[in-house]
């Protein structure tokens, strides 16, 4: 396992700043996950050895918290709000045509890799349902003409 | 009907950024630099006196909340921004985060000041990437200018703040279960007592939990005086509130009134302009998905706080935390979801139960074991297979959970179960009904569903 040199920098302004190193277990599982999109078992022992705890610590917080993950994302991480305001808005149907367009079960990564389809709960932006995260980029008001020129864009590496 | 802006007076104004210098051309940290020539009590008193209560959905004073903190025992006293905003229905913190950052760390600094905290952390929801930018860019910006770190102003007194990601879970927005997240542990919430953060909170040390927007206030109340800041709203209901409308309305948004400014109907039809034309209000859940959802034919009678008696209808109650809690509701967390009569009931409480059920941490087990099983039986009834008793097991399993759990989270599953079935009963059992019927005539039982 190899982190990018920024990322170690990271990790090392910011352990030191919290008064009890076991803090940073969290801020590290992210910082590790956005380097190597995921959390192996390799990488969840370096976050425990970092910080003197034991991978178990590190596993449970990995377990817990829905954002963390134990295997990759396909290139597009598409997170689709299901909760009941985006839900009124028409964000199943919004999930539907995804589903449709790129060929893939909401909950499952297409079969080239290309593309994870999620539901997520609600990631407060209720007033302009349905919300929808491509990666860390939100979009609102994603109604069905909207979803499918996202499912285009992703289609063709454009988005 | 206008809003009258406090917090959000410069959000979305023309050519106002979320940088220092915008902030600053707009007399930003004026309060501060007021604050640290104030007797750190003095503060404390002024908040008091505001009234102003906590924004983040118990609606608990905020100077009560801070007399509780244990200042004598001789550990450090920490500071905690709740901006984990995820109370399906809610989206003002958002707001301020990405548009105004420099009111929250100045509110924050003013605080953390009063309450003497030399380190305080902004517990940032996991989802706000680029919110977690700009709060991080922001306090490095205060900090070049020495209003943020060590000897702010020259004052003596220090602080620092560190901006601390979640990872998608609900509970971390309860406050204890955030402190255990901030330690680094899942977020199992603490019992209380003997965990009341004021006096064993993060690290086991005097930790004050506060909501964003009710840090905010801090600084209006600084600058008015908490007497002035107490005038606005009614007595016991103090300052502005965001209200977030989402759901069946033509203008969904963020809108700052007075509190009991106006009232619910207000809301709906002058300001959020109305429903879609030809569609008629079935149902509000006026405080975030865990309050109780109001009926649009229901009367309420009975008698405020101060002996006043009343009889509303839905449009009728003011939006404040007394009339919403005098009809059987709450004002909680300021999240209005509005629904008309196109809604399924079965099927929106459905959508509610995946929600709590995706969320339980899993710890009490009255939660862990009784909120997937509502969850169960609601996608069961949607799925074809409802029965007409279904209505009357789930409010026993939610009668169950209510009150018997570590943290509120059982109250937040169980209230929308027992209202959903306490008001819409009818709609539960004519499910079942509708679906004997089309299976006796050979027809698939269930019908398409677009909630869940």
């Amino acid at each position: 396992m190899e982190l990018k040199p920024e990322t170690l920098e990271k990790i090392d302004r910011l352990v030191p700043r919290y008064p009890v190193k076991r803090s940073a277990a969290l801020p590290l599982c992210h910082l590790v996950q956005e380097d190597l999109g995921y959390l192996s078992d390799e990488a969840i022992e370096w976050i425990a050895e970092r910080l003197e705890l034991e991978p178990i610590n590190i596993a449970e917080i990995v377990t817990f918290y829905p954002m963390l993950r134990r295997e990759p994302t396909g290139e597009y991480h598409v997170r689709v709000c299901r909760t009941l305001p985006c839900a009124l808005g028409g964000a199943y149907q919004t999930c539907r045509r995804l589903e449709e367009a790129l060929n893939v079960k909401v909950g499952h990564t297409s079969e080239d890799g290309k593309v994870t389809l999620e539901f997520v709960e609600c990631h407060a932006d209720c007033g302009k349902a349905p919300v929808v995260m491509v990666g860390e980029t939100e979009y609102t008001e994603v109604g069905l003409e909207a979803a499918d020129s996202m499912a285009e864009k992703i289609k063709n590496g454009t988005l | 009907m206008e809003e009258q802006r406090l917090i959000f007076k410069h959000i979305d104004a023309p050519g106002y950024t979320h940088d220092i210098d915008c902030y600053l051309k707009h007399g930003g940290y004026e309060q501060l630099k007021k604050a640290v020539t104030m007797k750190p009590e003095d503060i404390c008193a002024e908040v008091t006196a505001s009234g102003v209560r906590g924004r983040g959905g118990a609606g608990f004073p905020a100077g009560v909340k801070w007399k509780f903190l244990d200042r004598k025992s001789g550990k450090p006293i920490y500071l905690i921004c709740n901006a984990d905003e995820s109370e399906p229905g809610t989206f003002k913190d958002r707001q301020i985060i990405h548009k105004d950052p420099h009111q929250l760390i100045e509110g924050m600094l003013c605080s953390a000041f009063a309450i003497q905290a030399q380190l305080a952390f902004i517990y940032i929801r996991g989802e706000f990437f680029e919110g977690y930018r700009i709060l991080e860019e922001a306090i490095e910006e205060a900090r070049a200018k020495n209003l943020l770190g060590d000897n702010i102003l020259g004052s003596g007194y220090s602080c620092d703040i560190i901006v601390h990601r979640g990872a998608g879970a609900y509970i971390c927005g309860e406050e204890t279960g955030l402190i255990e997240s901030l330690e680094g542990n899942r977020a199992n919430p603490r019992i209380k007592p003997p965990y009341f953060p004021a006096a064993l909170g993060l690290y086991q040390c005097p930790t004050i939990v506060n909501n964003v927007e009710t840090l905010c206030d801090v600084k209006h109340i600084i600058e008015m005086g908490g007497e002035a800041f107490s005038k606005i709203g009614t007595p016991g209901n103090t300052g502005t509130r965001i209200w977030c409308v989402s759901g069946h309305v033509q203008k969904p948004g963020y809108y700052e009134f007075p509190c009991a400014a106006l009232t619910l109907g207000e809301l709906i039809h002058d300001v959020c302009g109305g429903l879609q034309p030809g569609r008629k209000l079935k149902a509000v859940i006026p405080g975030g998905s865990s309050s109780k959802i109001l009926r649009a034919d229901e009367r309420f009678k009975g008698k405020l706080k101060d002996g006043t008696e009343f009889d509303w209808g839905i449009e009728d109650i003011p939006m404040d935390f007394d009339s919403l809690a005098a009809v059987g509701s709450m004002s909680g967390s300021g999240g209005v979801i509005i629904m008309d009569d196109s809604t399924d009931m079965v099927e929106a409480l459905a959508n509610i139960n995946y929600f709590y059920a995706h969320e339980s941490c899993g710890q009490c087990t009255p939660c862990r074991e009784g909120v997937p099983w509502m969850r169960k039986v609601t996608a069961r009834m949607c799925a074809g297979e409802a029965r007409e008793e279904d209505a009357d097991l789930l409010n026993d399993i939610a009668d169950q959970i209510a009150g018997r759990t570590i943290c509120a989270f059982g109250e937040a599953a169980a209230w929308p179960v027992q209202s959903f079935i306490a008001k819409f009963k009818d709609e539960f059992v004519e499910k079942a009904k509708a679906q004997a019927s089309r299976r006796k005539e050979g027809k698939p039982a269930a019908t398409e569903t677009t909630l869940i």
